[in-house]
C-alpha cells in the first residue's frame, strides 16, 4: 500500500512537469519548422549556449539567481494560500534601496559590513512594497491577485519618476554607482566564466531557499503558515490568526522578491536601472509552479527557466529568441493544466485499486 | 473648441478601454477571472494588422483580429473551464504568451522586431491640413465603426445581462454555479459562451489599436488590458459603472497629454491613477468593491 501511495506521490510531483516540458518541446519543434530549422540543431544549439561553455552557464546561473528569490516569494505566498503577482514590483524596490542604501555609504566602507547592509535594504524595501496587499488583504479581505498587479505598476511608475527626475546620471534611466557593497563575481574566482555577470548572490540565494524551507518546515511561524494556505477555517479554529498570517506571508514574499535585487545591483552593475526586473515576477510565478512551491524545487525550476532564457539568445541566429518566451509560456499554461489532472487520474486509479 | 477637442481625445483613448471592459464585465461576471484581456487584445491586434496587410482592407482585418482574440480566449476557457487550471496563472501565462507569439510571427510575417508595415485602416475620412483642428475634422475622427461600437458595447452587455435568458444565467454561473445547474443549463457551457463573447468584445479594442496608426507595433497593448480591467474592478462589475470609469480614466490620460507642456503633475502619477483607485476601490474606502461570489472557482458540469 506504501509504494502505491508513493507512486501517486510521485505521479503528482513529476509526471506533470515532465508531460509540461513536452508538450512545450512538441510546440517548440512546430515553431521551428515553421522558420524552416531543424529543432535537432536549434536544441543543441541552444544547449550549447547555455550548459556547453562557461559565459553561457554563468548567464545562466546569474538569471537562476533573480528568479530563485521570485520563485521563493511565490512559493511562500501560495504556501499561505495567496497569490503574489507583485514579485516583479517588490523586486524592482528592493534593487532600489539597496542602490540607496550603497550610495548612503561612505566609500571605502569594507563590504563585510556594506554587503549586508544593501542586503537589508534590499529585504526591506521588497517587504513595504509586499506589506501594502498584506494590510489590505488583512484588514478589508481585498484580493491580493488584483492589488499586486495594480502595485506593480504604481511602484515601477514611481521608481521612473524618482530616477528620471531626481538621481539619474546623465541621459541614462540609472542612479549613480554604489560607494561601497560590491559583492565578487565568478570570473573574479575562476576566469573562464570572464564576461558573464554570475556573482556571489548565488550563495545568498541557495542560503535563502535553505532558510524559507527551514522557516516552513521546523518553525512554528512556518507551522500556522502552511496551515492557514491548506485549511484556514480549520486554522482559525485552531487558534491560528488568519489575517494576521495573510499579513506575515505577503510581507515576507516581498521581502524575499526584493532581496533578489541585490544579484543585480551588487553583483553586476552597481546601480539600479529602470527595467531590470521586467519580466522576473512573473517567470517566478513559473518557477514556483514547476518548482512545486518546494524550496528545494524552487532552484532547479529557476535554472530550468534561466536555461530557456538564455538560449534564446544562444539559437537568435537561426530563430527568432522570441520562441523561448512562448515556450515558457507553454510550460506554465500546460503544468497549470496537467497538476489538477494528473491528481484527478491518479485519485480515480486509487479509488479503483480501492474498490 | 479646446473642450471638443478634449472630448474627441477622450474618446478615442476610452474606446479600446471600453471594448475590453465589456469583455472583461462579460467573462468575470460568468466568473472566469478577465486578467488576460491584455493578452486578447495584443492577439488581436496582431491578427487584425497582418489580415488587413495581406487583403488590403480593413474589413478583413476587423474579422482576422476578432478569430485571433477568440481563439486566445478559448484557449483561456479549454484551460480554465474544460481543465478547471487555476484562472490566475492561465491568465498570466496567456498575457506571456501573447507577447511571444505576436513577436515571433512578427519576425516571421514581416522580418522585423519592432512593427508591421502600414496597413489598410479605416480611414473613411481623414482631415488633412487646417480642417484637422477644425470641428469638422475632429468629430470626422470619431466616424469609426469600432469607436461606435465601443460606446454601445457596455450598454449592450448592461441590457443583455438584465434582461436575457442567457444575462440571467451568466450572472447565475458567476455568483451560484449550482443554482445554475438545477435551472437545467450546464454551468461550464454557460462560462464558455461568456468568455468567447468576451473575447470577441475585447478583441474589438485591439483591432482598433492596430487599424487606428494603421500598423502593429511590438506590445502595442502596453498595459491596456489591465486599465480595461482595473475599470472592471473600480466600477463594481456593473457595466454602467465600468464605463464611467473608463470614460474617468481616459479623460485623466488626456489632460495629462493636453496639459503636458505645462508640467503641473507628472506623467508618472497620472498614469498611477486607475490603479491607485482600483486599489482604493477594493480597500472599500468609498463603497465597497464586491467580486461575482464564484469568481475564480472551477464548476462541476
Amino acid at each position: 500500500m506504501t509504494s502505491r501511495v508513493d507512486a501517486g506521490r510521485f505521479a503528482t510531483t513529476w509526471l506533470a512537469p515532465i508531460i509540461a516540458l513536452l508538450i512545450a518541446a512538441i510546440v517548440g519543434d512546430v515553431l521551428i519548422l515553421t522558420f524552416g530549422q531543424s529543432p535537432g540543431a536549434v536544441y543543441r544549439l541552444l544547449l550549447e549556449g547555455t550548459w556547453g561553455n562557461a559565459y553561457g552557464f554563468g548567464q545562466v546561473l546569474y538569471k537562476a539567481t533573480t528568479l530563485t528569490f521570485t520563485g521563493l516569494s511565490v512559493a511562500l505566498g501560495l504556501r499561505a494560500g495567496l497569490f503574489n503577482i507583485g514579485a516583479e514590483g517588490q523586486l524592482a524596490a528592493g534593487g532600489f534601496a539597496a542602490a540607496i542604501a550603497g550610495l548612503l555609504l561612505p566609500a571605502g566602507t569594507p563590504v563585510l559590513l556594506a554587503a549586508p547592509f544593501c542586503m537589508l535594504a534590499a529585504f526591506a524595501g521588497g517587504g513595504v512594497v509586499g506589506a501594502v496587499p498584506g494590510a489590505l488583504k488583512a484588514r478589508f479581505g481585498a484580493s491580493e491577485v488584483i492589488v499586486t498587479i495594480m502595485l506593480n505598476f504604481i511602484v515601477l511608475a514611481f521608481l521612473n519618476w524618482i530616477v528620471a527626475t531626481k538621481l539619474h546620471v546623465g541621459e541614462s534611466l540609472h542612479t549613480p554607482p554604489i560607494n561601497a557593497g560590491t559583492l565578487p563575481r565568478l570570473s573574479d574566482v575562476a576566469h573562464s566564466f570572464h564576461g558573464s555577470a554570475a556573482n556571489a548572490t548565488i550563495i545568498l540565494a541557495i542560503a535563502t531557499a535553505v532558510a524559507v524551507g527551514w522557516f516552513l518546515f521546523r518553525t512554528r511561524a512556518g507551522y500556522d503558515l502552511r496551515a492557514t494556505g491548506l485549511q484556514p477555517d480549520a486554522a482559525e479554529y485552531g487558534g491560528i490568526s488568519v489575517p494576521r498570517e495573510h499579513f506575515r506571508a505577503l510581507t515576507l514574499a516581498g521581502a524575499l522578491a526584493g532581496l533578489g535585487g541585490v544579484n543585480y545591483v551588487l553583483g553586476y552593475k552597481q546601480y539600479y536601472e529602470e527595467g531590470f526586473a521586467a519580466g522576473s515576477g512573473f517567470l517566478g510565478i513559473a518557477v514556483a509552479l514547476v518548482g512545486r512551491n518546494h524550496p528545494a524545487g524552487v532552484p532547479l525550476a529557476a535554472l530550468l527557466f534561466a536555461t530557456i532564457s538564455q538560449g534564446g539568445l544562444a539559437v537568435n541566429a537561426i530563430v527568432p529568441k522570441q520562441m523561448v518566451e512562448v515556450l515558457t509560456a507553454v510550460v506554465i499554461i500546460a503544468v497549470a493544466v496537467t497538476v489538477p489532472e494528473v491528481q484527478r487520474l491518479v485519485g480515480a486509479a486509487r479509488r479503483r485499486v480501492a474498490a | 473648441m479646446i473642450i471638443l477637442a478634449f472630448l474627441v481625445q477622450t474618446l478615442r483613448i476610452a474606446t479600446p478601454y471600453l471594448l475590453a471592459a465589456s469583455g472583461g464585465v462579460l467573462s468575470e461576471r460568468a466568473g472566469i477571472i478577465a486578467l488576460t484581456l491584455e493578452g486578447w487584445m495584443l492577439t488581436s491586434a496582431f491578427c487584425a494588422a497582418l489580415g488587413s496587410f495581406y487583403a488590403q482592407s480593413a474589413w478583413v482585418g476587423l474579422l482576422c483580429g476578432v478569430a485571433g482574440g477568440v481563439a486566445a480566449a478559448a484557449l483561456h476557457a479549454l484551460a480554465s473551464i474544460r481543465y478547471r487550471a487555476n484562472q490566475v496563472v492561465v491568465g498570466i501565462a496567456i498575457n506571456l504568451l501573447a507577447i511571444g507569439v505576436t513577436r515571433f510571427f512578427l519576425r516571421l510575417a514581416f522580418d522585423s522586431s519592432s512593427n508591421s508595415p502600414r496597413v489598410a485602416g479605416f480611414d473613411w475620412y481623414v482631415p488633412t491640413g487646417d480642417s484637422a483642428s477644425e470641428p469638422i475634422g475632429l468629430l470626422a475622427s470619431l466616424v469609426n465603426p469600432l469607436v461606435i461600437l465601443g460606446l454601445v458595447s457596455l450598454p449592450a452587455v448592461a441590457w443583455m445581462l438584465a434582461n436575457t435568458p442567457f444575462g440571467l444565467r451568466v450572472r447565475a454561473v458567476g455568483e451560484k454555479p449550482e443554482a445554475a445547474e438545477s435551472l437545467g443549463v450546464g454551468p461550464a457551457r454557460i462560462r464558455w459562451a461568456a468568455v468567447l463573447l468576451g473575447g470577441a468584445l475585447t478583441s474589438l479594442g485591439g483591432v482598433y489599436l492596430a487599424l487606428d496608426q494603421p500598423q502593429f507595433t511590438d506590445n502595442m497593448t502596453a498595459g491596456r488590458g489591465f486599465i480595461a480591467l482595473a475599470a472592471v474592478i473600480f466600477g463594481n462589475w456593473r457595466p454602467t459603472r465600468v464605463a464611467i470609469a473608463c470614460v474617468l480614466f481616459a479623460a485623466a490620460e488626456t489632460l495629462q497629454i493636453q496639459l503636458q507642456g505645462l508640467q503641473l503633475i507628472p506623467s508618472q502619477f497620472v498614469e498611477m491613477i486607475p490603479y491607485v483607485l482600483t486599489i482604493v476601490a477594493l480597500a472599500g474606502v468609498v463603497g465597497r468593491a464586491v467580486p461575482p461570489a464564484a469568481l475564480g472557482k472551477p464548476t462541476g458540469g
